[in-house]
């Protein structure tokens, strides 16, 4: 169970750092570079609760399921528009799959 | 650096309860907040990920009593019924607050909530966090500090041996830059959640932290409670969640959502051989594995597709994890059963009674602290919406206790000698693990010895959840080995004080876990407190097995139930 982040999106803005309920997140400095990259320091100390993907303004952080508890590669990832979240799952085959849950409508359950 | 903060009252942990007691105590009084929060209190805690349901509400044609009654049951006796009174009371109050500050409640076409069998209410509980920490910066009083971790309360004793002193303020240090903080407070709530990460958990490998309870809620109030000579309660209540294998997401959405039944291996229903309260339903699943049974599995290859789809969206509310496990697989609930596991064993008060001994007012046996949420003990199924009434009322005691307090004798207390002292030996401590020479061991293989100790003799996964005395008396002397080791241990930075702390914190709650364990000769509750010596139940043990540190030595004390109707309280 973690996160993985992408480098080539990351802007260095913070946010996923500032609100992790870890403190798991560091910003890493760039060699000649006055941005800040996001490194996730112990990727087994994530929780999963996607915080951190909730937060970044650039999509860069996806969501894996760990081999120990049946990942196989697929990523998830997180956009809000408006009033709806967007969950969006790429499988190993480039395929993807999509839900998207209106944040003012309740559970059924 | 040592940052100095003074304030009128501290609230340690911005989670639940912290962010809800700020909140109020903006609306009922002038009072500076300040609250200290380890992570950030936007998404900090149990709520990061979101929460399914309102676990907690008193439903049409109901009475508070109805809950006191089912919570009592559930723990089999062993709750403080006035708590759970005062609780419920407020339970429909604060939803309505809840929903006034932004939380989505379904409402049928005449206005009323929609019910979920006949104590949960349904909502959308995904941003129900960045609701309550807006509320408590909506309070112009509250000073937020992100990214502190309290260690250590601040007791004044008036140096007589069998008062508690009283606690003015806390210690603790910048996770990120590693300053130092000593905060002078008129009165102090704790609000630092349960524990977890006292056992082996259920991936002890790169998923570790895919657990229920929040990995980060390290039973700190607890170990500074302890220290500070505050009373304990029914601690060997442990809390063990039913819950889906590997992502550890909540069973009770299908359970209770679509209706699934507990089904063995062989397809059998077996739920109602052993019964319903919470407990049960859990030996239940244990039983059939040990029997040759398992894998156990909630029976959803019935569901419509309808249904799946809604289940998709209601995990994406709270454990996203299930849901991507769902479409990656390629086969959701409709085409699959879905395999339930037990959890590591948790100390948590908001699901049992284990937490501080409290009176109705929510103080603790330390003057001028207060508890709320998971942290106090007594008053068990109190979730989101108990954490919050438990909340309103320490904030009501806080204001009163205020207001009979001069300003002007608190500063006698904050001047006191031997707290200076007392302060001053607690950052000298968090410079000497900066100062240590790195040495053998790394926190993280104490806490893996930690863990396999308390797995292995203290009732953990292993042996399903059960344990004898003998067990326990070995888990007490290795544990007892692991705390010397502590003191060696090297912070190379501030995270690493942080994780230090955090061991220290287990390892104490631990010990006094298994004293706990030790002392209730019975088994009450199944896999809870499940000791082989004593296999049944017995009336010799319908009383409050409470605690409180002693030269550093557990001392256990055995309390008579409080009486349904009376209310009890401190006698200091
Ligand atoms: C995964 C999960 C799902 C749940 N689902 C539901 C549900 O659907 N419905 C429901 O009603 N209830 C649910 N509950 C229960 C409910 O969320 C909790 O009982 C309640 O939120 C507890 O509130 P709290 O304030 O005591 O703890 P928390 O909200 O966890 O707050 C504790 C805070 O203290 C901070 N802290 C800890 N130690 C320190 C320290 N040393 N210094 C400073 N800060 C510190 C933490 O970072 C955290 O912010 C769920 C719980 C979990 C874990
Ligand atoms: S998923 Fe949660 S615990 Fe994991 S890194 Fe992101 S914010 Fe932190
Ligand atoms: S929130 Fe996104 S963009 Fe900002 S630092 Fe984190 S990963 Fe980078």
């Amino acid at each position: 169970m973690s996160i993985h982040i992408d480098r080539n999106l990351c802007i260095g803005c913070g946010r996923c750092s500032e609100v992790c309920p870890g403190n798991l997140i560091k910003q890493q400095p760039q060699p000649g570079d006055r941005h800040t990259k996001a490194e996730i320091k112990c990727p087994q100390d994530c929780w999963g609760c996607t915080s951190c993907l909730k937060e970044c303004p650039r999509h860069a952080i996806k969501f894996f399921l760990g081999a120990d508890v049946g990942g196989r590669g697929s990523i998830l990832s997180y956009q809000k528009k408006g009033s709806s979240s967007i969950w969006r799952v790429k499988g190993t085959d480039g395929t993807f799959q999509e839900i998207t849950v209106n944040t003012k409508e309740a559970n059924k359950y | 650096m040592v940052i100095k903060i003074a304030t009128d009252v501290l609230i340690i942990g911005g989670g639940t309860a912290g962010c809800f007691a700020a909140h109020i105590l903006g609306k009922i009084s002038d009072y500076k907040v300040f609250i200290a929060e380890k992570a950030n209190i936007q998404r900090s805690g149990c709520l990061a990920a979101g929460v399914n349901a309102l676990n907690a509400y008193i439903t049409e044609g109901h009475e508070p009593q109805f809950y006191v009654d089912y919570a009592k049951k559930d723990a089999d006796g062993i709750v403080r019924d006035d708590l759970l009174l005062s609780m419920s009371k407020r339970l429909n109050h604060v939803t309505d607050i809840l929903e006034k500050l932004g939380l989505v409640i379904l409402k049928d076409q005449n206005g009323k909530y929609v019910t979920r069998g006949n104590r949960n209410i349904k909502i959308n509980g995904e941003n129900i966090k960045p609701i309550l920490a807006k509320a408590a910066r909506d309070n112009p009083n509250v000073t937020v500090q992100n990214h502190l971790n309290i260690t250590d309360l601040k007791i004044v004793s008036d140096g007589s041996e069998h008062q508690t002193g009283q606690a003015v303020g806390a210690v603790g240090f910048d996770v990120n830059s590693g300053d130092y903080f000593d905060i002078d407070a008129r009165v102090v709530l704790i609000a630092t959640g349960g524990a977890s990460g006292l056992y082996r958990p259920n991936n002890p490998g790169f998923s570790r932290h895919k657990m229920w309870y929040s990995p980060f809620n390290t039973g700190a109030g607890f170990a500074m409670g302890l220290r500070a000579g505050a009373e304990m309660t029914t601690f060997e209540m442990r809390f063990i969640a039913l819950r889906c294998k590997d992502t550890i997401a909540p069973t009770g959405t299908i359970a209770q959502g679509v209706g699934a039944k507990q089904v063995n291996s062989l397809g059998e229903i077996y739920e109602h051989l052993y019964g319903l309260t919470t407990s049960q339903r859990l030996y239940g699943t244990v039983s059939e594995n040990k029997a040759g049974r398992g894998p156990c599995y909630l029976k959803t290859d019935t569901i419509s597709e309808e249904q799946e789809s809604d289940l998709y969206k209601a995990y994406l509310n709270m454990a996203p994890s299930q849901t991507l496990k769902w479409l990656e697989k390629g086969t959701g609930p409709k085409q699959e059963n879905v395999e339930i596991e037990g959890t590591e064993p948790y100390i948590v008060g908001g699901h049992t009674a284990s937490g501080y001994w409290i009176d109705d007012h929510r103080a603790t046996t330390v003057k001028g602290l207060y508890a709320a949420g998971d942290v106090a003990g007594g008053c068990p199924q109190k979730y989101v919406t108990g954490a919050l009434a438990e909340a309103e009322i320490s904030a009501e005691s806080i204001v009163s206790f205020l207001k009979q307090q001069k300003q002007s004798e608190f500063s006698s207390l904050w001047n006191d000698e031997n707290l200076k002292a007392g302060t001053e030996k607690i950052l000298k401590e968090y410079e000497k693990f900066s100062a240590n020479e790195e040495g053998l061991f790394s926190v993280e293989s104490l806490e893996e010895a930690m863990q396999k100790i308390m797995d292995q003799y203290a009732g953990g996964i292993c042996t399903g959840y059960s344990f004898n005395s003998y067990g326990l008396s070995l888990a007490k002397q290795k544990i007892a080995t692991l705390e010397p080791l502590l003191g060696s241990l090297k912070a190379k930075d501030a995270d690493d004080l942080l994780h230090i702390y955090e061991l220290k914190e287990r390892l104490l709650v631990c010990r006094v876990l298994i004293a706990h364990l030790e002392a209730r000769h019975e088994t009450r509750w199944h896999c809870f407190a499940e000791n082989t010596d004593y296999p049944q139940k017995s009336k010799d043990w319908e009383c409050y097995v409470n605690s409180k540190l002693e030269n550093n030595e557990v001392k256990i004390i055995i309390r008579d139930l409080v009486k349904p109707g009376e209310v009890y309280e401190h006698t200091y």
